[in-house]
């Protein structure tokens, strides 16, 4: 398999706390992760980390073929300028906790407004690619509904096509179901296993132990700061090494 | 717990449902809106027999002098508010800059121009040919002061520049109370700083500062009042020439105030129309 993502020594520290402890991580094309682990164990900042949402302290993720945020010269790291970093960040697309939908724009207008503004389409094509993502998230009926309109389920199923409308190589996922009702959970998990499912790389932060057990080619868990266990879901689910590890999960399992 | 209910009804008293019910009566509304009637009656009794010739009213509400003033007044406000919007929106990104020079320097503009009285900035434009004879930008320029800076000039600098300080002070914080996931979401899509600052940020943040720059147009329409001191020949400048003439102060100046209430209602009614423009992503409206 080939390798998409690779984090070398990843280190990030807020107000002298470390976050994250050095974190070496490898990611294959068509693999699906899930990062579990705590509150406060650096899942989310790891992936803010990948995509340069926030600058790592020391080391860096290297993502099909380029080093993120960085060139490399001589024996350093040049930090890259701005419009090759976004260039960069184009290839990785990310979903948050908490949606961010531009209010301004309508759910087409979200999902059309990377492809044409950054990719240079016009608006008829991105529109009618817009359409399609929107169809395949079943959004395709809400297209011109503004997001203070929807649901949680269904803004972060527009986040899900306005991040794909950019062709991304990888699929970030940052506690894609957290801020949702129990009951709008369901319907943002189906469209992620059918991603998974169409073969799409994908990195994703979450509680849902349920979703890592079916969905999940390989299960990583954090634990302040560092990798305590990683392998095929199953194992790391059914038969964690760590104490840790299984402390934690037989309290979200419980 | 026996005991309160023997005092009140007991079950067998209850009346059948459907019973009529009697709102209560609030008397000392009705007071309170006679009493407001009555003073307002008074007022209006005062005002149509007091000294007041109101057919020279009428006869310059409508004047030459008087209507191309209020196109002057509507000329000097729409520029002046132009000018201090695009301050506003210049110096309100300069206010939350990364570096600090430019952070500093729209702080010093703030401090100066919102510092000082709006009165004492026009007197100074007006008269900047004290200090700069010249106005000379080597190869573009190189004209007398004073024929530059006519009343108008002065009175847009000094209105407009004033306002852009106050409204520097709204687009900062109109861009600081914008969702900073909204920024993040710009990045990850590849969206440089610019884009997200055009596409993602002042368009958001136009909504949130709406109200104020309706407040402002308002409040401009009657600034530019200021700038007859200047001999600007704006709608009160006018007003009063004609009234050292004949001396009709008091009616002259009534046919100013109805002018600019005019104007104030239907910078209100506009702003009502903007506002709903801005905000229907925030509404029910599809």
């Amino acid at each position: 398999m080939t390798v998409a993502v690779r984090t070398v020594g990843v280190r990030k520290a807020f107000s002298g706390h470390e976050v994250l402890k050095g974190i070496d991580l490898e990611v294959s094309y068509g693999e699906v992760l899930c990062i579990l682990g705590p509150s406060g164990s650096g899942k989310s900042t790891l992936l803010r980390c990948i995509n340069h949402l926030e600058m790592p302290d020391s080391g860096y993720a290297w993502v099909d073929g380029q080093i993120i945020g960085y060139e490399l010269r001589g024996k350093a790291l040049h930090e890259l300028p701005v419009r090759r970093l976004r260039a960069q960040q184009s290839q990785l697309g990310m979903v948050f906790q908490h949606f961010n939908l531009f209010a301004h724009r309508t759910v087409i207008g979200n999902v059309i407004e990377g492809p044409m503004l950054v990719r240079g389409q016009t608006r008829e094509a991105a529109t009618k690619r817009g359409m399609e993502l929107l169809d395949m998230v079943g959004m395709a009926a809400k297209a011109e509904a503004w997001p203070s309109q929807l649901s949680g389920g269904q803004k972060q199923r527009v986040a899900i096509a306005r991040a794909l409308a950019m062709e991304p190589r990888v699929m970030l996922f940052d506690e894609p179901t957290s801020a949702l009702d129990p009951e709008l959970v369901g319907e943002v998990l189906e469209v992620m296993k059918r991603l998974a499912a169409a073969g799409t790389t994908m990195i994703v932060v979450t509680h849902e132990i349920g979703f890592a057990r079916e969905v999940a080619d390989r299960v990583v868990v954090m634990i302040d700061g560092e990798i305590r266990e990683a392998g095929p879901a199953a194992q790391v689910l059914a038969n964690p090494s760590d104490p840790r590890v299984r402390t934690f999960l037989g309290r979200v399992l419980a | 717990m026996a005991a309160e209910t023997k005092q009140g009804l007991s079950p067998q008293d209850l009346p059948p449902p459907g019973l009529a019910v009697r709102r209560l009566v609030h008397p000392w509304r009705w007071v309170a809106g006679a009493v407001v009637i009555a003073v307002l009656a008074l007022l209006v009794r005062a005002f149509a027999k007091g000294q007041i010739r109101w057919p020279i009213v009428g006869e310059f509400l409508a004047a030459d002098v008087i209507v191309k003033g209020f196109g002057w007044t509507l000329l000097l406000t729409f520029a002046a508010l132009a000018l201090g919007i695009l301050l506003g929106f210049v110096f309100g990104v300069m206010r939350l800059s990364a570096n600090p020079v430019l952070r500093f320097a729209a702080w010093l503009y703030v401090w100066i121009f919102r510092g000082t009285p709006v009165l004492l900035q026009l007197l100074i434009w007006f008269n900047i040919a004290l200090v700069f004879p010249r106005l000379y930008i080597p190869g573009l320029v190189d004209v007398k002061m004073v024929e530059v800076m006519t009343p108008l000039v002065a009175a847009v600098l000094g209105l407009g520049m004033n306002e852009g300080s106050y409204l520097t002070e709204a687009v900062r914080g109109g861009i600081l109370s914008v969702d900073r996931g909204q920024v993040e979401a710009a990045h990850t899509l590849g969206m440089t700083p610019g884009q997200t600052m055009r596409r993602i940020m002042l368009p958001q943040t136009m909504r949130l500062i709406l109200p104020v720059l309706g407040n402002s147009a308002v409040g401009m329409l009657k600034f530019t009042s200021l700038a007859a001191t200047i001999a600007m020949p704006e709608m009160l400048n006018a007003a009063q020439r004609i009234y050292f003439i004949n001396g009709a102060v008091i009616e002259l100046l009534f046919v100013c105030a109805i002018w600019y209430l005019a104007g104030t209602t239907l910078l209100s009614i506009g702003q009502y129309y903007l506002e709903r423009h801005f905000g229907r992503s925030a509404g029910g409206r599809a």
